[in-house]
């Protein structure tokens, strides 16, 4: 029941949105529908933590901690989201960059892309998750290509090749694994679905799934944005609008990097053998370091912090891949951390951007004069994102660290070398930004800043103190894929 | 139908269907490319409803119906009116020239085989001798898009790279369940549209852009 209400709102509300057309309330009915789904989220939460797991309509829908707190965040971060890009998009339509067409298309596929992703959280089948993936794909294409400018075109294009392509080697690797799992489960549908592929994922056959795991790594890893299948990530951040990059960070990355550690967890049952903890530790590694290199080289300040989310699933990506209890906690720590804070940034970034009429970060000064509360939220997210304490950050990455020295100890100063370079880039380009002379101009609507300052207040909420139950939650999640 | 005389005719639309993909490597006339992505949609839903018949599995004849239905007449119908619209016939910038493509295309087809060799040896369907094929094709088609520097072209590619899967999902398992095959149709089906909405956009944008590509071709 819940479940259907927490995708049926986000479907209906697109579908709405859609046929009504842009009317005036549309931003607020967005955000209504958005806050519908958070409180449907918020019933299913509370039921799992009552009755524990369960599966609904003929086990096609499951719902685990793990994927409980996705779905949370997702709805939450959702919401904030939706907020946010009311102010920002009522500027933007002042500023003659999107008309009332486009807002329609605007809000409808916000709301469809949402569904795509609680979707692909949800379902239990390893082919749905597939196709709402690629439906969550078609559906930021067009928002990537809002503006319709030569750039946006070129990035959403790019965007649409590189993450189809990459999401046809995971149907490969679906179309694998459903081989092997019909062997033991029978054909039909049950053998796609992932509770009963975790019941015997140790009698699958283990030379087909270490295949489909390097498949299924490339394909939804395209989509997380792993180095070297990053080249579409950039792009697609910085001439998208501001709002799209904050959801196409803080959630779609979370949801795809999902989708890898699922699959993960059933490999290890059938290998016994760590060959995918060691592919993602791989491929984690190289992000991070590629990432905090090309961090220092951006002059677009959206382009900037898509790379930070680079080294950001990176980090995630080998903190699963190293696996064990604390190391796939500080993981799951860390997706809700970066979330929270990415987004925060990125509604951040929108005000300035749109105060300074630049992305180009050389001419984007004296924030703080203008506008307090941007400068503010910029300055302090930044600092929580690179992992100061006492933000949240710095727990999880501290967690990772930690780890990584006791069991990997070869990969820490990699890790230590890229923050630390992660660390200067951003730290050198934010604060002139922040503080000196201004060149921002009074924003024609008030901004929306609420969002950025409670996510920045959880996230530091959870640096200094993270609630039993949340621990407990974590815990259960990451035994389920530790 | 005997069991070993529908095996060879899967085998031999597989082989159709390589042959196929080699063809869309080197084809550089979007005409042809877009019929020669029909022809891979009718061999694919031809052999699905071979195995579809001689395996009693019904749920594949609906799939080679909707196989029939978008592969060999909507998508390639779509593709057809948008190049009239656009007015795009030839596709002449290739990455690489078209012999080294087709050396390449042979050393992933031998990389396919390879790596399907130890899967295929497992599989008990009839079709398994083409997992192998399957495989092939989806690394050609992936070829053709990576060596293409045009956007139609491009998307024959993705759309024959799509072909491939379906194909691999056949012969290696009979299909996957049909609420995934339906939710993937409906993927491919949607993503077309946006690429053809694309394709206007694209055009309306980098308009001047292609009116410098056209006096290039007059000069030379």
């Amino acid at each position: 029941m819940e479940i259907a209400l927490v995708l049926g709102v986000p479907l209906l509300g697109g579908l709405l949105l859609a046929l009504v057309g842009h009317t005036r309330r549309a931003p607020e009915f967005n955000a209504l529908m958005s806050l519908i789904t958070l409180g449907a989220a918020a019933l299913l939460t509370g039921r799992v933590i009552a009755d524990g797991p369960i599966t609904a309509l003929e086990e096609q829908f499951f719902v685990d901690s793990f994927n409980m707190f996705l779905v949370a965040l997702t709805a939450f971060v959702a919401f904030t989201t939706a907020l946010f890009s009311r102010p920002y998009m009522r500027i933007e339509e002042h500023h003659g960059r999107v008309n009332s067409a486009r807002l329609r298309l605007y809000h409808s596929m916000y709301q469809l892309f949402t569904f795509t992703m609680l979707l692909c959280l949800l379902s239990n089948n390893v082919g749905i998750l597939w196709v709402a993936m690629e439906g969550a794909t078609l559906t930021t294409v067009l928002l990537v290509s809002l503006y319709r400018t030569p750039a946006s075109l070129e990035a959403a294009w790019k965007y649409f090749i590189l993450c189809s392509v990459g999401i046809a080697q995971a149907l490969f690797g679906v179309i694998l694994l459903y081989f092997a799992a019909e062997k033991v489960l029978g054909p039909g549908g049950t053998a796609l679905l992932w509770t009963h592929l975790h019941e015997v994922r140790n009698e699958l056959e283990p030379t087909v799934l270490s295949l489909a795991f390097v498949f299924l790594l490339v394909g939804f890893g395209t989509k997380v944005g792993l180095v070297p299948l990053h080249n579409w990530l950039p792009d697609a951040h910085a001439e998208g609008p501001t709002p799209i990059s904050a959801v196409l960070s803080g959630l779609l990355l979370n949801v795809a990097l999902y989708a890898v550690i699922r699959s993960k967890v059933l490999v290890d049952g059938a290998l016994q053998s760590n060959l995918s903890g060691a592919l993602m530790m791989g491929f984690g590694l190289l992000s991070v370091v590629v990432a905090a290199f090309f961090l220092s080289r951006q002059k677009d300040i959206k382009r900037m912090f898509a790379y930070s989310s680079i080294e950001h699933m990176g980090l995630m990506t080998f903190a699963f891949g190293m696996g064990g209890p604390v190391a796939a906690f500080a993981g799951l720590l860390h997706m809700t951390v970066h979330s929270l804070t990415k987004s925060a940034i990125f509604f951040a970034v929108g005000h300035a951007s749109q105060a300074t009429g630049t992305q180009n970060m050389e001419s984007i000064r004296g924030l703080i004069r203008q506008s307090p509360t941007i400068g503010w939220g910029l300055a302090l997210g930044s600092l929580a994102i690179l992992g100061m304490p006492p933000f949240g950050v710095f727990t999880s990455e501290f967690m990772v660290l930690t780890t990584a020295m006791h069991e990997h100890a070869w990969a820490t100063p990699f890790l230590l070398v890229a923050l630390g370079v992660a660390f200067a880039a951003i730290f050198g380009k934010v604060q002139p930004m922040v503080f000196g002379e201004t060149t921002a101009q009074r924003l024609p609507h008030p901004p929306a800043l609420v969002p950025v300052f409670v996510h920045l207040t959880i996230v530091l909420v959870l640096g200094l103190y993270i609630p039993p139950y949340l621990v407990d939650w974590y815990r259960q999640a990451a035994a389920l894929i530790g | 139908m005997s069991q070993s005389l529908s095996g060879q005719l899967v085998n031999l639309l597989a082989a159709f269907l390589l042959l196929l993909a080699f063809e869309m490597l080197s084809q550089r006339r979007i005409l042809t490319l877009i019929r020669l992505l029909a022809w891979q949609g009718a061999a694919l839903a031809a052999s699905t409803l071979i195995v579809a018949y001689s395996t009693g599995q019904t749920h594949l004849y609906f799939s080679a119906v909707l196989t029939l239905v978008l592969k060999v007449i909507l998508i390639p119908w779509v593709l057809h009116r948008l190049i009239d619209q656009l007015h795009v016939r030839w596709d002449v910038e290739t990455l690489i020239n078209i012999p080294t493509t087709m050396l390449i295309g042979i050393g992933l087809v031998i990389f396919a085989f390879a790596l399907a060799a130890p899967i295929s040896e497992m599989a008990s369907t009839i079709t398994r001798s083409t997992l192998g094929i399957a495989l092939a094709s989806v690394l050609l088609s992936f070829l053709t898009m990576i060596v293409r520097r045009k956007a139609v072209p491009q998307v024959i590619g993705f759309l024959a790279m799509e072909n491939g899967l379906f194909f691999a999902a056949t012969s290696a398992t009979y299909g996957m369940p049909l609420v995934v095959e339906l939710g993937v149709a409906l993927d491919v089906l949607v993503g077309t549209f946006i690429f053809g909405i694309f394709f206007f956009h694209i055009r309306e944008q980098f308009d001047s852009l292609d009116i410098r590509h056209m006096e290039k071709l007059k000069e030379d």
